[in-house]
């Protein structure tokens, strides 16, 4: 741990909108503390505001979205949220039930990556870890060693 | 908030930038008033904290928050969920809350939580509280580090109240029993007096308040208790703390260092102190100054 780009990364689990179901979110938030990452762990409903402030207050580098119920479809006002913050440089992913034609839509938005029923654990940890560091030395760049 | 929230992150890091933070923020003189709370898992903590935040909002104070969470053993993470209680203030300008991992420090708070304090400090936050992890009998730093020390307890927490017997209640400047509309509350209140009488040599009186954290009941004699404390502290008096604590850290981290060394370094011996141990040959204090000489400290005993 020699400075702020060593330690672990840290994760906003969270999810928005009206939909309750949270057991996703819950494996999802204690195999990530697994892997050795931080969890910022929230209950449902959230809205888009609270997120943002969660992001900003707690200096995460990623957010997780789980989404089931058409929540997916507020991602982007959450995107645009977060460019008017200034918290561009933190990474989104999304977990849980995408149509597929709305994919495009998500990832235009600036969503990093998003993944469905069947989503290997490996595959998740890899590419939020991966997204973490890139977004730590994103926000930390300046301080030059 | 955002750079206050930055700067966090950089110190709680460690490293050369995170040092040359920590000198320019020693030379300030702390303003904010640090309120501590601690307590065994389930206690009610973080929706007391919730509660209080909220009467400190209705008086116009500005109110900051540090909450620790324990880190896996195994893994090194975290799930960092107390302010998932807190939810209610997360949009006020006025509240800022900063969930942080133990990261395997022992205690009850982190490593650098002085550094922590004093950056929230300098970024003009009124009050300054800080929740430790579930904690019983040797999470007691919180009193290094706080102005006031609140130990909060519950009723039905089975033998909670005799672990905290020799731990954190003798920390403690404000005893709250919480979920006081649960049964056996009074009965809980009833014990812990009589703790508190049977203390000799403490030099001041603790209050017990009961609380209903979930209806803002008792937290407003809560907060004037705590104003009573806070109201005590002087400049010197967070010296004092401060240096104590710092003490206590280094003698900590020194301790790992050894760990560490013998583990790498001299393991035969370790084998054989180890059965020394077990056999009853030497208790294991001698063990340790043998093992200690054996990488070249001569311990003081």
């Amino acid at each position: 741990m020699d400075d702020v780009l060593s330690t672990p990364g840290r994760v906003l689990v969270t999810k928005i909108g009206l939909d309750g179901h949270d057991r996703g979110s819950r494996i999802v938030a204690a195999f990530l503390r697994d892997a050795g990452m931080e969890v910022i762990y929230t209950p449902p409903w959230q809205s888009i505001d609270a997120v943002v402030a969660l992001a900003r207050q707690e200096d995460v580098d990623v957010i997780g979205l789980s989404t089931l119920a058409t929540d997916h479809l507020i991602i982007p006002d959450l995107m645009d949220a977060l460019q008017e913050a200034g918290l561009e440089d933190v990474k989104v992913v999304v977990g849980g039930i995408v149509p597929n034609p709305e994919h495009d839509m998500l990832h235009d938005a600036g969503v990093a990556a998003i993944f469905g029923p069947g989503a290997a654990r490996e595959a998740i940890v890899d590419s939020v870890g991966q997204l973490a560091a890139t977004a730590r030395e994103a926000k930390f760049e300046s301080l030059g060693g | 908030m955002a750079a206050l929230s930055r700067v966090l992150s950089v110190i709680d890091g460690g490293g050369p930038v995170a040092q040359r933070l920590v000198r320019a923020l020693h030379q300030l003189e702390r303003q904010a008033v640090v309120v501590g709370f601690t307590g065994p898992p389930g206690a009610g903590k973080s929706t007391l904290i919730n509660a209080y935040i909220r009467h400190l909002r209705q008086l116009g104070t500005s109110v900051a928050a540090l909450a620790v969470d324990p880190s896996s053993p195994k893994s090194g993470g975290a799930i960092l969920g107390d302010r998932a209680r807190m939810g209610e203030h997360v949009t006020d300008s006025g509240v800022f809350v900063r969930s942080l991992s133990a990261r395997g420090h022992l205690g009850g708070l982190t490593l650098n939580i002085h550094a922590l304090v004093h950056a929230v400090d300098a970024a003009g936050w009124d009050v300054i509280i800080l929740e430790t992890v579930g904690a019983g009998q040797s999470e007691v730093e919180i009193c290094r580090v706080a102005d006031a020390s609140v130990v909060v307890n519950s009723p039905g927490l089975g033998d909670e109240v005799q672990a905290m017997k020799a731990g954190i209640l003798e920390i403690a400047d404000i005893l709250v029993v919480n979920k006081a509309d649960l049964p056996g509350a009074a009965n809980t209140v009833q014990q812990l007096t009589g703790m508190l009488a049977l203390r000799s040599g403490v030099g001041r009186d603790v209050p017990v308040i009961t609380t209903t954290a979930t209806s803002g009941d008792g937290v407003e004699a809560m907060a004037y208790a705590i104003g009573e404390v806070t109201s005590q502290a002087t400049p010197t008096g967070r010296a004092v703390r401060a240096r104590a604590h710092a003490a206590d850290l280094i003698a900590d981290a020194a301790a790992n260092q050894v760990r560490a060394l013998m583990g790498n370094t001299v393991n035969d011996r370790l084998d054989e102190l180890t059965q020394a141990v077990l056999s009853g040959e030497l208790d294991v204090t001698q063990a340790a100054e043998k093992a200690l000489r054996s990488i070249g400290i001569e311990s003081p005993t």
